[in-house]
């Protein structure tokens, strides 16, 4: 286990946390080689897992880290959102994201990844954990039998992402109503306000009333 | 399902009771002759919003449980991709929107974190005494209103008379009462007014009488006790493991309060203060916890009033802010509970994904489970205790 | 028969015409007083707030005289699945006991509408044909929540008669007579160990008496601590949830102006009514209508008070304090009323 490279968020690369090594070290005794890679954000470990070995990161979390608290399971999509064609409308005040795929702290494989969150509420420290899912089939081990409370954002990956969990009792939508086709959090979801009618811009000054052209509507057409 | 399926991995202890939760929170079964299915919501006055409980009744008594949210859902993850830093803070305030202020602390702080910057002293004093004023009004609210769901309607009305004057301090502080917007990356937008200092000692004395009040009609009263005590018991493994957090935790004797035992951040390593935790696990518990923490509360603005640093609320940030690559997760002990952002940025002037944790999203997951077996007025009173706010949930 | 002398004789015809004015007339107003007074004002000071303040000019008097015509004037709505007829019986049932309630209490010497010798069981008895009302308004609502409401409701309501009759009988043992007249005049003759200076108000007494009155009393109303049937909190109005307009309208009257008539009998019962013991003659009947309206307003004050500060019992629990507790010490009531009744 090297621990010369890291990366950190933002500044320069500095020394592990004596609690962030601590839990990596445990972390490696239990999983070996399932972890792929770690980093170290602000003073939690970041750690990227093999996805056959995602439970099984959980089971360890739970009892030899003793992290019996789970602070969340979400998803991130690493695809630039598409800026040119039907996709991006002609939203033009959005920021501007780089338009190559890169990957946050600890890598990724591909354009999915898992990340949760898992915390000790008596030793008061945590870690995240990062799994690479397929692209072409979008499946995943459930934490619900190790945490129950992953069961709901389990729910909100699926239904958010496309992401498939083994294990889990019953995916069905959390906030979207059950006829709903596709999955927003994509980057390939478009944001359909802003497809409909481009954003007027970062500052958008409303004249007075009675000012020169302040009482027609603005913009597009006259009733 | 559960991990004995699979040969040479460790055999995991899970309490049998503790997935039986999943099969029954189905409601896509057949009924039973004898059983009811009501509807609690979307517009119910216990519901606190537009929260939809499914249960299924036997009599007055609760076999299954199944919460439906979702009626607030605003996209507020997909929404964060569109915009820059400082539109978030406007977005963020209406996660939680009695506590606004405390939801616009951690994500700035992400954002800080990500970009070097320090906010100076003076705004992390005013920082933190905003965000326990915005404690304050949350729990204060939840004295009064949790009466109101027992029964007890005069409470309720005490509660919104003396958060009256947390909310004008607010106002007075930051111009708006329930959505400041006040936070900036690198400070705060201004400075307080002059005079502001004294009226919140005024009103932290009134808030500390108001709870003496609530202790004396609600907290000995044998009516309310019955209502509540043995109630919707959490053990602290059982809420752990959902995600349960803050003073709904601390109600079951987890003695966890991310001001003192998280990262360090805003003042709280800089002042005392008591955190208050209980044994039961109940509904009472869970009311007693926080009227514990509303005087703590009161307490501490008048500790960070007393120690308030003079200078800058704002640091020296470019004008166009572009938060440099890199990821951060910044976690607040929110007055619902455990909020926290996972930001991701790459470079731009707004972030590439940012998860947003709120607590009563995890919070409200247990109801399933625990509702089994109660009687439908004490789901009212379980649903109250818990105290969830549905744009935390929804988000 | 009735005790009453015109100064003109009238009739059977005429006087059965006016008592039936008199009943009708007074059980709106005496909701409508017990409404404002209480529920508009007393809870609105109690909670920190002014309530109604504009309507009449004064301190809002006319409100809810208001409120009766905005609901007189309001569309007939009922729900699609609801079964009609006895939708729009049920209030009616309601009401009615409650003007039955009325025809017995007495306001003077010779102001009562009819002076029955059964009087108190009468009252009890006819007060709870509103059960009826209630299960039927829950049943024909076609809706869960009034379901609930009206089986909460039945439970509750049954289970309360107990105590409110075990509070009474003792009453009844210690004036020798079940006359509600015969009550007041018992009360106003008496003597404390020789003194007739104040007469003898049963509740020196009957303390235990009264107080379990007031506590059934107050379950009887579906008044919190013991509003379960109609917890507003749970099922937002309970078995009156259906209920819009005119019929509302009876619920209210009916359910302020039972207050009034339960009020009114713990002070006939427990308080001396319109008695005060040096008046006698015509000049009772004058004052005995203001002073029963004291005694029961402050009677009333104690029911309501209790209202806007407690929270309400669980189901169960509401059961098991009248089961277990009021009736027992009801009956342990009435066995020691008897024992003093017969050794002194």
């Amino acid at each position: 286990m090297a621990d010369d490279e890291q990366q950190v968020g933002g500044e320069t690369a500095e020394p592990l946390d004596p609690v962030v090594e601590t839990l990596l070290e445990r972390l490696y005794e239990e999983l070996g080689d399932a972890v792929i890679d770690r980093a170290q954000m602000f003073g939690t470990p970041i750690v990227r897992v093999r996805a056959e070995a995602w439970r099984r990161a959980a089971e360890v979390a739970k009892t030899a880290l003793a992290c019996d608290y789970l602070s969340y399971v979400s998803g991130i999509d690493w695809q630039p959102a598409p800026r040119e064609g039907a996709a991006a409308g002609a939203d033009t005040s959005s920021p501007v994201q780089p338009t190559d795929m890169t990957f946050g702290l600890a890598g990724s494989a591909g354009r999915f990844q898992l990340v949760a969150h898992v915390q000790s509420t008596t030793r008061h420290w945590g870690i995240t954990m990062k799994t690479d899912v397929d692209e072409a089939q979008p499946r995943a081990l459930s934490w619900v039998p190790v945490y129950p409370g992953a069961e709901w954002h389990e729910r909100e990956c699926w239904e958010m992402f496309g992401i498939t969990f083994d294990g889990h009792p019953a995916l069905r939508h959390l906030y979207l109503p059950s006829e709903f086709e596709g999955h927003p959090l994509r980057k390939d979801f478009p944001l359909l306000a802003r497809v409909v009618k481009p954003w007027p811009g970062l500052v958008d000054v409303e004249s007075m009333p009675g000012d020169a052209g302040g009482d027609a509507s603005d913009g597009e057409s006259e009733a | 399902m559960s991990s004995t399926d699979t040969p040479g991995l460790p055999r995991f202890d899970v309490e049998p009771g503790a997935l039986r939760h999943l099969a029954e929170a189905q409601m896509n079964v057949e009924l039973d002759t004898g059983d009811m299915i009501l509807n609690l919501g979307p517009q119910h006055p216990a519901t606190h919003g537009t929260l939809r409980l499914v249960v299924r009744l036997d009599g007055e008594r609760v076999i299954a449980a199944d919460p439906v949210v979702g009626y607030m859902h605003r996209g507020y993850e997909k929404l964060t991709e569109f915009r820059t830093y400082p539109q978030i803070t406007t977005l963020v305030n209406r996660i939680d929107w009695l506590s606004s202020f405390a939801n616009e602390v951690p994500f700035v702080h992400a954002a800080e974190l990500l970009m070097g910057v320090e906010a100076p002293p003076r705004a992390r004093w005013i920082r933190t005494i905003l965000t326990e004023l915005s404690r304050i009004a949350t729990f204060y609210l939840f004295l009064g209103e949790m009466g109101l769901q027992v029964g007890a309607l005069t409470p309720a009305f005490w509660g919104f008379r003396d958060r009256e004057h947390v909310l004008n301090l607010i106002e007075a502080a930051t111009g708006g009462r329930f959505h400041p917007n006040f936070n900036r990356i690198g400070g705060l937008k201004d400075d307080l007014p002059r005079g502001w200092a004294a009226e919140t000692r005024r009103a932290m004395q009134a808030i500390l009488d108001g709870c003496d009040d609530f202790e004396s009609i609600l907290v000995g009263n044998e009516i309310f006790e019955a209502r509540t005590r043995g109630i919707g018991i959490i053990p602290s493994d059982v809420g752990a493991s959902y995600g349960v957090s803050g003073s709904n935790l601390r109600a079951s004797g987890v003695d966890w309060d991310l001001r003192r035992d998280g990262r360090p951040y805003l003042a709280y390593p800089e002042i005392e203060f008591a955190v208050c935790t209980h044994t039961d696990g109940d509904a009472f518990a869970r009311y007693w916890v926080r009227l514990q923490e509303t005087r703590e509360s009161a307490r501490m603005v008048l500790r960070l009033l007393d120690g308030l640093p003079a200078g800058p609320i704002m640091a020296k940030v470019p004008r166009v802010i572009k938060v440099p690559e890199g990821e951060a997760w910044v976690e607040t002990e929110n007055p619902l509970g455990q909020m926290g952002y996972y930001v991701v940025s790459k470079g731009a002037t707004g972030p590439f994904r940012v998860k947003i944790r709120s607590a009563s999203f995890s919070n409200v997951s247990i109801l399933p489970w625990l509702l089994r077996g109660a009687y439908v007025p004490d789901v009212v009173a379980i649903l109250a205790s818990l105290y969830f706010i549905l744009g935390d949930i929804d988000r | 028969m009735s005790a009453l002398h015109l100064a003109v004789d009238v009739g059977w015809g005429w006087t059965l015409a006016l008592k039936t004015v008199v009943v009708l007339a007074v059980v709106p107003l005496a909701a409508l007083v017990l409404g404002y007074t209480f529920l508009l004002k007393m809870m609105s000071h109690m909670q920190s707030r002014l309530g109604p303040m504009d309507p009449g000019g004064f301190h809002g008097w006319f409100q809810l005289v208001g409120d009766g015509i905005k609901f007189l004037q309001k569309e007939d709505v009922m729900p699609l699945h609801a079964d009609r007829r006895v939708f729009a019986i049920a209030p009616a049932v309601v009401v009615v006991s409650t003007f039955l309630v009325f025809v017995v209490i007495p306001t003077g010497p010779k102001l009562v509408v009819e002076s029955l010798d059964v009087g108190v069981f009468y009252a009890l008895a006819v007060s709870s044909l509103s059960v009826v009302g209630v299960l039927m308004a829950g049943w024909a609502s076609a809706n869960k929540f009034a379901l609930l409401g009206a089986l909460r409701a039945a439970a509750q309501l049954i289970a309360y008669e107990l105590p409110l009759l075990l509070a009474v009988v003792g009453v009844v043992v210690q004036a020798g007579t079940m006359n509600l007249q015969g009550i007041v005049h018992a009360q106003q003759d008496g003597a404390i160990f020789g003194w007739g200076g104040i007469g003898f108000p049963f509740v020196l007494t009957q303390f235990i008496g009264l107080g379990l009155f007031l506590v059934a009393s107050q379950a009887e109303l579906t008044q919190t601590p013991f509003d379960m049937p109609v917890a507003e909190s749970e099922l937002v109005a309970g078995y009156m949830v259906e209920y819009t307009g005119f019929r509302f309208l009876f619920f209210f009257i009916a359910e302020f102006g039972t207050a009034f008539a339960f009020a009114a009998l713990a002070a006939t019962l427990f308080l001396g009514g319109w008695a005060v013991p040096w008046v006698h003659g015509t000049a009772a009947d004058v004052l005995g209508v203001p002073v029963l309206f004291a005694k029961l307003m402050l009677v009333a004050f104690v029911m309501f008070w209790v209202r806007f500060t407690y929270p309400r019992l669980r189901e169960d629990q509401l059961q098991a304090l009248a089961w277990k507790v009021l009736i027992p010490i009801g009956l342990a009531n009435v066995v020691v009323t008897g024992i003093f009744k017969v050794a002194f």
